[in-house]
């Protein structure tokens, strides 16, 4: 079956929608009734078919609209996309991974025939087709980085290893929840961390950079991350605060289902070969809490874990304004029956 | 860690210690590419025990139609490289893990410095090559004791920025030359003895130079010792390890599972809490630091071995 991708917006009428197979896909990101900081890291690609786990980099009905939403921030602000000179190569190792996985793995949608380092890339959903020399920038119409994240939902940060450490020292940052990669772009793991509260004071950031420098080729992971977004807004940034913070306050009794969404990353870990740097894509997948509710399970769950959450968590996901209206929402969804274990639906 | 099952197609002696192996695909699929610098860990099972050597990779990084290494006979050793010198031929299929850097340029550097000294010219031979292809400029110094051990003569090519320092024929390495007025932005990278590293680290500091710009690979196979005997808290085990054993070889051949990836030391990977120890850990690794070693209550099971009554680790 070829898939379908939505004509719809993330900004302005907000016509963002989820159909019925798109919700079932959900990466919902509780496995039990309560949350806390854990590391919950899993080998990737893996999971079932049909599932967002499946593929190295998931294409979903999401794609064109998600693609142009990136086009217009990047307009807007160029700095989105940043590259420091020693990461190109890195670029380069990132764009293979990309055209390699997508052509595998969707044959329909992406092609790449190689030839040595003459490269033929067949984009449908986009309509883009492209020749170029692998390693040689000037053949592509920007930096290999930028034009390979023009085409690939999520952002992506690219990490230098030096001194024991990770650098975030290039970036595609469109879709990100409040952070901004014009301000983080040189820092170190702890550095572009230090806003994350708590943890660094439980050892959790140690502990992921250990593991993450231990990271190989050939070997890659997940984890789920999440938070909560008023209106289905990819661009939630510091630099268009004055545009998406005043949202939070028109969320109301009536329209909480429709209005808030639970925000979820999908963060993958990848060891690149040529540049020895890490990968580190952070895909989002929205879905409003109506959608949600409409899998008995995760309604249940949902309530449980944002009623009982510890208020500083609920305060840096930036939700704690509306968390009084978002739990009665929910509650009339949670007949206090038992939860099954895991994360997909029943 | 990702495991590759490949096949021996060239074995060749370099000089009369050293001998440079290639491996292919055993379908001749491409094996993923890497970066200069990186190692593979190679199986060698023998009988019971599957011990592993780590290697540097010695051919061209962007070219995944093989992998090459070059191993020196290290008699003294626990067995390693003399089962590779002795036993491995070509046509054998081995496991060996994906490709690993401990050991990467810094492509931020406006000039790369490569020192090495004897079989530590092995990192560089990758390296050099993915040099060349980003077009950056270096220069290579390579310092033996002779040309006939000299096994890298073989692999390096002639050019006016690589240097060969053969002491047999008064051509030491002076460092204070070489070091001295490099631009600004320069790093160097040492791979070689301890005395060389350090030698290193000393000229530069002595010049100023910042220690982010400094870096070196020492990681060597895990030296033999006496027999010992150690104890994993959680099951109560008690485990010997026999005099060509590692520590970690011989955990794994009890099964107890734990966590590598170099194998020489230089990783962190299989650092272990030591939860008793009545004795001394001799710590032969480049990881932990001189307060760390002191207070033995941290092990690299990797490299390290223990004299003593009782060493019981948290496993």
């Amino acid at each position: 079956m070829t898939m379908q991708f939505n004509d719809e917006t993330f900004r302005g009428d907000y016509t963002f929608h989820n159909s019925p197979e798109a919700i079932r896909r959900f990466p919902f990101p509780f496995d039990r009734d309560s949350y806390a900081y854990s590391v919950n890291i899993e080998q990737h690609p893996g999971g079932p078919a049909g599932s967002p786990f499946e593929f190295a980099f998931d294409v979903d009905e999401h794609y064109v609209a998600e693609m142009n939403d990136r086009a217009i921030t990047l307009a807007d602000d160029p700095m989105r996309c940043q590259s420091l000179p020693h990461m190109e190569l890195a670029g380069w190792d990132l764009l293979e991974l990309i055209m390699v996985s997508k052509a595998r793995d969707y044959p329909e949608l992406f092609s790449l025939s190689r030839d040595g380092t003459s490269w033929h890339w067949i984009n449908k959903p986009l309509g883009i087709e492209q020749r170029f020399t692998f390693l040689d920038a000037t053949t592509l119409p920007c930096g290999p980085l930028e034009y390979i994240t023009r085409q690939a939902q999520g952002d992506f940060a690219l990490l230098h290893e030096r001194e024991g450490n990770l650098w975030l020292d290039a970036g595609m940052i469109t879709s990100q929840a409040d952070w901004s990669l014009d301000f983080d772009v040189g820092m170190n793991f702890f550095e572009w961390h230090a806003p994350v509260p708590k943890a660094r004071k439980m050892g959790v950031f140690d502990k992921a950079l250990k593991f993450l420098l231990a990271v190989t080729q050939e070997q890659s992971y997940r984890r789920l991350n999440w938070t909560m977004t008023v209106n289905p807004r990819l661009d939630t940034s510091p630099e268009n605060y004055h545009k998406w913070g005043p949202e939070k306050r028109t969320i109301t009794p009536e329209n909480v289902g429709a209005k808030q969404f639970l925000r979820v990353e999908l963060q993958t870990f990848w060891r690149l070969p040529r540049s020895n740097a890490l990968a580190f894509p952070i895909r989002c997948y929205l879905c409003s809490l109506e959608d949600l509710a409409s899998q008995p399970k995760w309604a249940r769950r949902l309530h449980r874990v944002l009623r009982d959450i510890d208020p500083d968590l609920a305060e840096y996901k930036g939700f704690a304004v509306n968390q009084e209206m978002i739990v009665k929402y929910l509650a009339q969804f949670d007949d206090g029956a038992e939860t099954s274990p895991g994360i997909f639906p029943d | 860690m990702k495991k590759l099952v490949v096949k021996v197609t060239e074995v060749e002696a370099l000089s009369p210690l050293v001998k440079r192996f290639r491996f292919e695909d055993p379908k001749g699929a491409a094996l993923p590419v890497f970066s200069g610098g990186a190692h593979i860990t190679v199986e060698m099972p023998e009988g019971e025990t599957i011990r592993r050597n780590s290697y540097s990779l010695i051919s061209d990084p962007y070219d995944g139609s093989a992998y090459e290494i070059a191993v020196r006979r290290e008699d003294m050793g626990r067995g390693g490289s003399r089962y590779m010198h002795t036993r491995v031929q070509v046509g054998d299929e081995i496991t060996i893990s994906a490709p690993a850097n401990l050991f990467q340029l810094d492509l931020r550097a406006r000039k790369h410095i490569l020192i090495a000294g004897g079989i530590g010219i092995t990192p560089f031979l990758s390296q050099l090559r993915q040099l060349d292809m980003e077009q950056k400029p270096f220069e290579l110094h390579y310092a033996a004791r002779s040309r006939a051990e000299a096994a890298g003569l073989k692999l390096l090519p002639e050019a006016a920025h690589i240097h060969v320092h053969i002491s047999e024929e008064g051509a030491r390495m002076d460092l204070g030359a070489i070091l001295d007025g490099q631009p600004l932005g320069t790093h160097v990278y040492t791979c070689g003895p301890d005395g060389l590293i350090k030698a290193v680290a000393d000229q530069a500091a002595r010049l100023g130079w910042p220690k982010t710009a400094v870096h070196s690979e020492a990681f060597i196979a895990p030296p033999p010792g006496e027999p010992f005997e150690v104890v994993v808290r959680s099951s109560g085990q008690t485990i010997t390890v026999k005099a060509d054993q590692s520590l970690l070889e011989a955990l794994e051949a009890a099964k107890v599972e734990i966590d590598y990836s170099c194998r020489g030391g230089a990783c962190g990977r299989c650092q272990t809490h030591v939860t008793a120890c009545d004795g001394r850990i001799e710590h032969n690794d480049h990881w932990l630091s001189e307060d760390e070693r002191a207070e033995q209550k941290t092990i690299m099971p990797c490299m390290s071995r223990f004299k003593g009554a009782r060493l019981e680790l948290d496993l």
